[in-house]
């Protein structure tokens, strides 16, 4: 690892850590979604500059367009979306601060206690084609599950958030053509 | 040392967001806490591929399941912040107390 | 084989998109001049830029409790990621940056837009801006998957996600040819990520301008070069993606990249003044229903191909 990579690292990490602290502090909600943005494109950074840029890259894209999906929810469900009144929306803080304290420091005594491995392996030529690889080869169960996941996670999602059933758009006996929508479509149904 | 340093920062995200999640009230900012949570996750892993086992690809698919997780806690956290506010204008996780076990 | 990395790439690239750009915005004016019966000459191609000193020198509007600092990030983010994204793109034998993920950096890119326009809807603590800002989002989620897959075709029948690798994939052949769904797809996608003619919604005028509503000053200057940036940045990736990069006979390379981006820009400037504009509703619809099938499929043509070869 070289030194521009290293000062990288260095200047990802801490910018992803002041980020993450800025997500519950900050009293505008439009600036907790984009710093929380900002903490995961650094993560995304630090991704890339540890030799994977594919999954890097594509964690960047991702947590643009989740961030920027958030916000509108953020905006529709927050009292304070401006943060125009500030106002403290946390419970229990005393117990959270010391509950996460003591997380971080069981695990930084871990990794500081744990005698890690030597590299087993020399890192390979291209590290898209292996992640690629491995996916369709030796993972294939993994990527069928996850799959199968997000397929769940998309029609569980839409049924959660529709208030309208087949009754509301067919009519009571299904056979109101074309469907009663509130908006319409752009293919004509 | 290089090694080490990453994951404390790995830990310090998670740990943040552990705050996040455990003090915020409304639902939406503790899927936040979550996010961060799993960046942390996201850092951790990309850490041990390339420190400890790059000739292997499991440290990338533990990121590509990371990155799933998170898709998938927004898209159902959301799914279930708009049900629940449209059955009772709730938002914030004190009020939604009968959904309790 | 495409060079990569020279120093003066990295002050030229943004000069040539912002020239690129600058014609595109002479030839839009060039045609408004010739609709409007006006005279058609140097004249009418300048009339826009009369905009830029007068953008510099004029007084800034304030409103009140504005979110001024993501108010700015989100300006300056459009034309910022269009920069961006050139540096994956080959010109000639030359790119700044030939990354082996040239595509996603492109993507990531153009995605980008999305934070940007929506930052530049919500910071003036204005209706209608943010209305605006909303409209991008919905047009992004109904262009941005057709846009994806059109991508991963070119990518997928070059074998590799490095921009220099597919332009020199389609030596005899442009994918142009044998994957038009994709090119459409794509053309499609640059007139909407640069909120123009069709996919003006964003910025309507039944909305007072929208995201442009509320911006003056220099901040509107960068808002709307953004716009042609990215449309010249578009057609610029759209000659490696789709019509086989500098390779033709006679000219350099070089020459070739140029006269094919300025084709693209052309037809691009050209239709994006004879399509009206769409409604969000109404593209969702059409690019989940019909777009995206298709893409899937045309996707699967050059997968099949490469199998077989």
């Amino acid at each position: 690892m070289g030194t521009t990579d290293t000062v990288l690292l260095a200047a990802l990490g801490v910018l992803a850590l002041v980020f993450g602290v800025l997500v519950f502090t900050l009293n505008s909600m439009a600036r907790v979604t984009f710093s929380l943005l900002a903490a995961l494109v650094c993560v995304g950074g630090i991704t890339a500059v540890l030799g994977l840029p594919y999954l890097g890259v594509v964690i960047v894209l991702m947590m643009v367009m989740e961030m920027v999906i958030m916000a509108v929810f953020m905006i529709a469900y927050m009292m304070n979306p401006a943060g125009l009144m500030p106002m403290s929306m946390l419970h229990n803080k005393r117990g959270a601060l010391t509950i996460s304290g003591l997380v971080f420091v069981a695990l930084a005594a871990g990794i500081f206690l744990v005698s890690w491995p030597d590299r087993t392996a020399s890192r390979p030529r291209d590290t898209t084609f292996q992640v690629g690889r491995a996916l369709m080869a030796e993972q294939m169960l993994t990527m069928v599950l996850l799959g199968f996941v997000l397929l769940a996670t998309m029609v569980g999602a839409t049924v959660l958030a529709t208030h309208r059933g087949r009754y509301d758009r067919f009519g009571d006996d299904l056979d109101q053509r074309p469907a009663k929508d509130p908006a319409g479509g752009g293919v004509g149904r | 040392m290089t090694f080490e340093l990453i994951l404390v920062l790995a830990a310090g995200l998670f740990s943040t967001g552990l705050f996040g999640a455990l003090s915020q009230q409304s639902i939406v900012m503790i899927m936040m806490g979550i996010e961060l949570m799993i960046g942390g996750v996201i850092v951790a892993a990309a850490d041990f591929w390339h420190f400890l086992a790059p000739g292997a690809p499991s440290g990338q698919v533990v990121i590509v399941a990371a990155v799933v997780a998170m898709a998938v806690e927004m898209a159902m956290g959301f799914a279930v912040t708009t049900a629940i506010y449209r059955a009772r204008r709730v938002d914030m996780t004190d009020m939604a107390g009968e959904l309790k076990g | 084989m495409v060079e990569a990395g020279a120093w003066w790439t990295l002050l030229a690239a943004p000069g040539l998109l912002v020239v690129l750009a600058a014609l595109a915005v002479a030839g839009n004016a060039v045609l408004d001049a010739r609709n409007a019966g006006r005279p058609v000459g140097v004249a009418g191609a300048v009339r826009p830029f009369l905009d830029v000193p007068r953008a510099l020198v004029v007084q800034p509007r304030r409103l009140p409790a504005a979110d001024r600092l993501l108010w700015r990030a989100g300006v300056v983010t459009v034309p910022v990621a269009a920069v961006l994204s050139t540096l994956v793109i080959p010109f000639g034998g030359h790119v700044v940056a030939d990354l082996s993920v040239g595509v996603v950096w492109f993507n990531a890119m153009e995605v980008l837009t999305w934070a940007g326009l929506w930052l530049a809807g919500w910071g003036p603590n204005a209706a209608f801006s943010l209305v605006g800002g909303y409209r991008f989002l919905a047009q992004g989620l109904a262009y941005e998957l057709p846009l994806m897959f059109a991508l991963i075709s070119a990518a997928t029948g070059a074998e590799s996600l490095r921009v220099g690798d597919i332009a020199a994939a389609q030596d005899g052949l442009w994918y142009a040819v044998w994957m038009p769904v994709a090119f459409a797809a794509y053309l499609a996608g640059v007139l909407a990520f640069s909120f123009l003619g069709p996919f003006a919604y964003p910025a309507g005028r039944d909305l007072a301008g929208g995201v442009l509503g509320e911006v003056s000053g220099v901040d509107r200057l960068l808002l709307r070069a953004g716009r042609w940036l990215w449309l010249a940045s578009g057609a610029a990736m759209a000659v490696p993606l789709f019509l086989g990069g500098g390779a033709g006979p006679g000219l350099p390379a070089w020459a070739w990249s140029l006269v094919k981006t300025l084709l693209v820009l052309g037809l691009l400037v050209w239709g994006l003044r004879r399509l009206p504009v769409i409604r969000a509703d109404r593209y969702v619809e059409f690019a989940w229903v019909v777009l995206i099938p298709l893409t899937i499929v045309q996707a699967l043509v050059p997968a099949v191909v490469n199998l077989n070869r």
